[in-house]
């Protein structure tokens, strides 16, 4: 079944794109989602799409690529994420309206591009819901080089991270550089989102950095399982939603996501089945007592 | 010779026009045990806030081991317990041993990965609280008594000199507020330094061996005894309102 992904070069290139962001994606994402900042995923990838719409016209109208749309969504996604860390200490108090300022601010643009370029063709609806023919070997790379990035920025500032996701006026009070760490973060995710981009689409990039770490959450103990649990989650429905993806001739974004909802919902039962089941073994042991 | 740690000498600070602290004098010197109290909004988190050098005083000199507020670095020498440890979010998946571990993530400093001889500290600090039993569970698991101990060890596991708690109690049963306090006698014998901020006066003139007293200016710095001998009208005077000191005997 997997002789053809490895016969045809893109879907090479798409099978270990999804690797990659099967690893990246969950890893950051446990920050995001324990940092309660899940919807700023959303955001950043509605800004990439206004970044990709943007090298798209360019092409279009240029006739050339000066531009790939790939790396224009990757500069709109970082700073879009600029503008959401100047946001949130504009509105100190209201810190979540960053995202849906500039999630809006991402749409506009996005259909206002579209719309100069007179509509696009299918190369938009693959950035909209995912592709398994979309990833190039010069993407690849790319891709490769920000997981490498995401993954050695993790590896150093780990113990900071970690500890201003748990206590950020702790983080404040022992002398860490918060509000560095926290862009840090910020910029991290935003690399994240537009690597995720190709392969599960604009619409649904956030779910592959939450939905894993949502099952993840229910059983793992401490945070280190909880990203090595959520990674097991990510790397298993990336990989089975390409390949059926592929053969049901669906975009994977869909089958990716649907993967991980089964894995949630699960996940979820077979927590309560065996906490009911040891409960009831409790209850008959405490009857003969 | 008793080493000096904080010393005050005539520290105001204002929050804009309102004056929250004015013309404070005193020091805390190795192995006290201050409990400090006053009203709401009488300047004590203020107070700590100069101490851990989150704000500068408006005048006055502030030192900590002899070194002006300000310029000393060495932050991991003073351990801190925040009124807000105990709202921390509940459902995020950390153990306690991961908790602790965060105490050290400033003195470690940047690159640094937690190594063998950093992990035996934070097992030694956790069990000077008496919660090794726990040190696999998630932290959100514990009873607010138990979270607090781990909220000190976190502190301790730098080796701090001073430790500063800022109402630590609250939300604590009685039962385990005595063992609290407890846990902070042995503390103090092992030559840590306590400034405990609470609003448990009756309890707290037990075990601390000073009180300090504070609404905007210091109204009282001496011992328990004396504190507990104070009249009704007093403490109301200090406080700006009228009190009635509970003690408890045990």
């Amino acid at each position: 079944m997997l002789a053809n992904f490895f016969e045809y070069e893109f879907l090479r290139n798409t099978f270990f794109t999804g690797i990659i962001i099967g690893i990246i994606a969950p890893l950051l994402g446990t920050f995001v989602v324990v940092r309660r900042l899940s919807l700023i995923a959303d955001a950043l990838s509605h800004v990439t799409l206004a970044g990709i719409a943007f090298g798209l016209l360019l092409e279009k109208k240029t006739g050339t690529p000066l531009i790939t749309p790939f790396y224009s969504g990757l500069g709109f996604s970082v700073i879009g994420s600029i503008f959401i860390e100047r946001l949130r200490s504009v509105y100190s108090a209201f810190q979540e309206l960053a995202i849906p300022i500039i999630m809006s601010a991402g749409v506009g643009l996005s259909v206002i591009f579209i719309s100069i370029a007179n509509g696009f063709n299918t190369d938009l609806y693959n950035y909209l819901f995912g592709s398994v023919s979309a990833v190039s070997r010069q993407d690849l790379y790319s891709i490769f080089i920000i997981a490498i990035i995401v993954c050695a920025v993790i590896y150093l500032f780990y113990k900071e991270l970690f500890l201003l996701s748990f206590d950020e006026e702790h983080a404040n009070v022992t002398g860490i550089h918060a509000k560095m760490i926290h862009f840090i973060f910020i910029l991290l995710t935003a690399l994240v989102i537009a690597a995720s981009i190709r392969i599960v689409g604009v619409l649904l990039v956030s779910s592959l950095m939450t939905l894993p770490v949502a099952a993840s959450i229910r059983i793992a103990k401490g945070f280190k399982q909880t990203v090595i649990y959520a990674i097991i989650y990510g790397e298993a429905s990336v990989i089975l939603g390409l390949i059926s993806g592929y053969y049901l001739e669906i975009p994977p974004g869909g089958t990716i996501v649907m993967l991980l909802i089964i894995l949630l919902i699960a996940t979820i039962l077979s927590k309560k089945v065996i906490s009911y089941l040891t409960g009831r073994k409790h209850r008959v042991r405490d009857e003969v007592i | 010779m008793v080493k000096t740690i904080v010393n005050m000498e005539n520290v105001s600070f204002h929050y804009g026009n309102r004056q929250a602290l004015s013309k404070i004098n005193f020091q805390i010197n190795e192995g006290d045990f201050i409990g400090l109290v006053g009203p709401n909004g009488g300047g004590k988190t203020t107070l700590i806030k100069l101490i851990l050098g989150l704000e500068k005083p408006s005048a006055g000199n502030l030192t900590l081991f002899g070194v002006p507020a300000q310029k000393y670095k060495q932050k991991s020498n003073i351990g801190y317990v925040s009124q807000k440890a105990n709202t921390f979010n509940r459902g995020f998946p950390a153990t306690v041993t991961e908790v602790v571990a965060m105490g050290l993530t400033a003195k470690l400093g940047y690159f640094k990965r937690v190594s063998k001889q950093v992990k035996v500290k934070v097992e030694e600090a956790i069990e000077q609280v008496g919660m090794s039993a726990y040190k696999n569970e998630n932290i959100g698991n514990l009873s607010g008594g138990q979270q607090q101990r781990i909220f000190i060890a976190r502190a301790l596991v730098s080796k701090p000199k001073l430790l500063i708690l800022d109402e630590p109690t609250v939300g604590v049963d009685a039962e385990n507020v005595e063992k609290f306090f407890d846990l902070l006698h042995d503390l103090n014998k092992q030559n840590i330094t306590l400034l405990l901020v609470t609003h448990d006066i009756g309890t707290m003139t037990h075990h601390a061996s000073q009180v300090v007293c504070l609404n905007k200016t210091l109204h009282f710095h001496g011992n328990p005894s004396t504190f507990e001998s104070l009249s009704k009208e007093q403490l109301s005077d200090f406080y700006g309102h009228p009190l009635n000191l509970v003690t408890h005997h045990h």
